[in-house]
């Protein structure tokens, strides 16, 4: 058997392979097959979903429909791009609702900022200088804090990440890397920012808008949102309707999204 | 009728004033509260000074007069030990305040054969520790035996069955009654003979309960009985190092079994410790210690733990001698503490280690729930983790505080100690920077430069204006230039200008860069820093 194993991915792995590296010029039918193949695998990806274990964060509800299944999923990890604002919007909903969260390998994590963002401080902690240490320190933390923050220090083995998700999948914590991760449920990135309220020499800053862009697993098409992050009140606001920003997902009826619904409430 | 002993240490808060090293003996001295002379030494009763008179009599009278603020705390901790060395010969002392003792004299007497022999004997004891002129007085009566110390000094013993006949000719000033002394002084009555004279059910009938109490003990017969003091717990631990160890692990090892009967002494009077002091002795003789607190309560590898965070933390501080792999044993690494790979040696070698236990409470309120006790313990289990494997500063809560620069608007506290008291964040701060926070602060900030359209570095005039509009900036260290699309200050700022240590004198910009994130530019002196981010 353990002889057998390797050659049908090693079959799978040229077959998969093969056509991107041999046609360099794709002919338009050959790109719509890779599109419906696509589909194909978001829809079984839809419907694999609803499983009775995927539990969500409660996300701020600004930023919860961009993200794949609406929301934060317990046990999954993201990998964000490097914008303390961002981990901040990130964190404050899950904080709001009363989850603990920890920041490791960030010192310069501004508290006051996150303070009005809405992130309790009673429930936050830090830890600013795990040196080489700060995956043990991750898989630590995340056995009893909701969220955890990490910036990677050394990269790690593919090994230690595996391990490090398999204990956040059984623990339901979530982990947001600041950069990239080999696991990654989905990466959320900031691609435009426009900062209002300077002028030359007048005004301070007042509000930021930022379109945020996810790309995930599962769906190659990038989600993006436009946010106003801080709004003026120092708060987080959609500047997009929300119907607009719903990627299609085709064939998944409504009845399939109402049974979703079910589980979710019953999960 | 109870037999009493007093023991009375005259001008106590002046002589543990004294003890405490806050005076020189034989100055003129004076312990003052609320603005009234409490106590004064015998220089300063020489020159006229007496207690109950205002601070600035006492002054005028004495000019040379050290006045020093009452402080209960200080005169009972000078005179615990006295009160150990006076247990240590007799039983059942009840502690009336600080200088004041009162035990019963029957068991002393008997064991002394005789109460002159039990003053002497506990006078003796009193002169060991450096108390030469503690007064003695014996009669029946707690209150009798108070007054008798007070009456002369040495040993003064009223006979038995002769109280009524010692206190009789005492003026009702002693009852420490005001308002009662008047009154009887009104009838005509002046001494306490006269007062005891009168019939007692007539004094309860016209007087109330109150004075029925002063009447008995003008009368010799002190129906108070004795409150013994239940001595405390010893629950401290000492280890003598022998031979002395000089590496944080060795050290920590040595402690293991101590920190073990620590908790376990606690536990068998059904008691945890929540707050604990170490102390260290290095052999040559220098002490350190540290109080260290708990969120919920000290187990033994957690003392273990503090141990050796302690001993790293001061190795740091002090910047102790590390090991750098000539020592005798040098080529182990000790794993021991943040400080570095290898274990790091003391510079002197630690002799002995004392854990005392600070403070204590029921073990009933620490036990842990049926079910287990929420979320919270697994928290702490998993963030002692992190503190035992990086040390106890490594992992931080975050508070606000108020204030005008970025750094000082918020305070780090290392997990379980306890909340800085922190400036009061509601207060307008005039010149804090206006809302939004900047999401990224620099731990360390980071020189750039600032030019303008020339090319020219900006500078800020003595009218804090700008020398021209700042075009772009890039780190000092090297970086490309990023051109400045919108920019707004400079706002000063100058804080303290009356301490030269904490004085700060900056302007203060904020300005977008053309990627659309927002940095706080401050020129402080001449050159320009990058403090925060808006990102």
């Amino acid at each position: 058997m353990p002889a057998l194993a390797p050659s049908p991915a090693a079959h799978f792995g040229t077959a998969s392979r093969a056509p991107a590296g041999a046609s360099a010029p794709l002919s338009s039918s050959r790109l719509q097959t890779v599109d419906t193949v696509r589909q194909l695998q978001a829809r079984i990806d839809a419907l694999q979903r609803t499983r009775l274990d995927t539990r969500l964060m409660p996300t701020h509800e600004a930023l919860a429909d961009l993200l794949p299944d609406g929301g934060l999923k317990e046990g999954a990890a993201y990998s964000v791009s490097p914008s303390s604002a961002l981990v901040m919007a990130l964190l404050a909903g899950p904080s709001a609702a009363g989850s603990w969260c920890g920041v490791v390998g960030m010192p310069e994590f501004g508290v006051e900022a996150a303070e009005s963002m809405g992130i309790d401080l009673d429930r936050l902690v830090l830890v600013p200088h795990p040196g080489e240490q700060w995956l043990t320190v991750t898989a630590s933390i995340a056995d009893a804090l909701g969220v955890v923050v990490v910036r990677p220090g050394r990269a790690a083995s593919d090994g230690a990440v595996a391990k490090l998700a398999s204990r956040l999948r059984e623990r339901g914590s979530t982990l947001l890397v600041l950069g990239s991760w080999p696991q990654a449920e989905a990466m959320i990135g900031i691609t435009e920012s426009r900062w209002s309220g300077l002028g030359a020499g007048s005004g301070y800053l007042t509000s930021r808008e930022v379109t945020l862009t996810v790309t995930s697993r599962r769906s190659p098409r990038p989600v993006s949102g436009r946010l106003l992050m801080p709004d003026p009140e120092q708060g987080i606001r959609r500047l997009d309707p929300p119907s607009a920003r719903i990627m299609p997902r085709p064939g998944l009826g409504s009845a399939a999204r109402r049974a979703r619904e079910a589980w979710r409430e019953v999960g | 009728m109870l037999r009493a002993l007093c023991l009375w240490v005259p001008d106590w808060p002046v002589l543990a004033a004294v003890r405490e090293g806050l005076a020189l003996p034989g100055a003129p001295l004076a312990v003052v509260a609320a603005n009234r002379v409490n106590a004064c030494s015998p220089a300063a009763r020489a020159q006229g000074v007496r207690r109950g008179q205002r601070r600035r009599e006492a002054q005028s009278l004495c000019p040379a007069l050290v006045v020093l603020p009452a402080d209960d705390d200080r005169d009972h901790r000078v005179f615990a030990p006295l009160v150990d060395a006076v247990e240590a010969l007799a039983a059942g002392v009840q502690l009336v305040r600080p200088g004041l003792l009162v035990l019963a004299a029957r068991g002393p007497a008997r064991y002394y054969g005789g109460e002159r022999a039990a003053a002497i004997a506990l006078r003796a004891a009193l002169a060991v520790e450096g108390v030469a002129d503690a007064r003695v007085g014996i009669a029946d009566g707690a209150f009798a035996a108070e007054l008798a110390a007070r009456e002369a000094p040495g040993i003064r013993i009223v006979p038995e069955g002769a109280t009524a006949a010692f206190l009789a000719p005492m003026p009702l000033a002693v009852l420490a009654d005001d308002e009662l002394a008047t009154l009887l002084g009104r009838l005509g009555i002046r001494t306490l003979g006269a007062f005891a004279a009168l019939p007692a059910l007539a004094v309860r009938e016209r007087f109330g309960e109150r004075c029925a109490h002063r009447h008995a003990l003008a009368s010799g017969t002190d129906p108070r009985l004795l409150a013994p003091r239940i001595p405390p717990l010893d629950l401290e631990r000492v280890i003598e190092l022998e031979p002395p160890l000089d590496r944080v692990d060795q050290v920590a090892f040595a402690v293991r079994q101590l920190a073990d009967e620590v908790v376990e002494t606690l536990a068998g009077h059904r008691l945890v410790a929540t707050a604990i002091r170490i102390q260290f002795r290095d052999e040559e003789g220098g002490e350190s210690e540290r109080a260290w607190l708990h969120p919920r309560s000290f187990r033994a590898n957690e003392i273990v733990d503090r141990v050796r965070w302690q001993l790293s933390g001061a190795t740091r501080v002090l910047g102790w001698r590390r090991d750098g792999g000539a020592g005798p044993d040098g080529a182990g690494p000790g794993g021991a503490g943040p400080g570095g790979p290898a274990g790091p040696q003391l510079r002197a070698a630690i002799a002995r280690v004392r854990i005392l236990p600070e403070n204590l409470d029921a073990i009933a309120h620490h036990e842990p729930g049926l079910w287990g006790s929420g979320p919270d313990e697994r928290v702490h289990h998993s963030l002692a983790r992190v503190q035992s494997l990086l040390g106890h500063d490594a992992v931080l809560t975050a508070q606000r505080s108020g204030g005008r620069t970025l750094a000082e608007r918020r305070i780090l506290v290392p997990w379980g100690d306890r909340a800085v008291r922190a400036r009061p964040v509601d207060r307008p701060w005039p010149g804090a920077l206006p809302q939004p926070a900047p999401g990224t602060v620099f731990p360390a900030r980071h020189a750039v430069g600032v030019v303008d359209a020339g090319g020219a570095p900006v500078t800020i005039d003595e009218r804090m204006r700008l020398s021209a509009a700042p075009a772009a900036f890039a780190a000092s260290a090297g970086g490309a230039a990023r051109p400045i699309s919108s920019w707004a200050g400079p706002w000063p700022l100058e804080e303290r200008w009356w301490d030269p240590c904490r004085a700060r004198r900056a302007h203060r910009l904020q300005v977008v860069d053309a990627a659309g994130v927002a940095w706080l530019l401050v020129l402080e002196g001449a050159s320009w820093w990058a403090e925060a981010r808006y990102d």
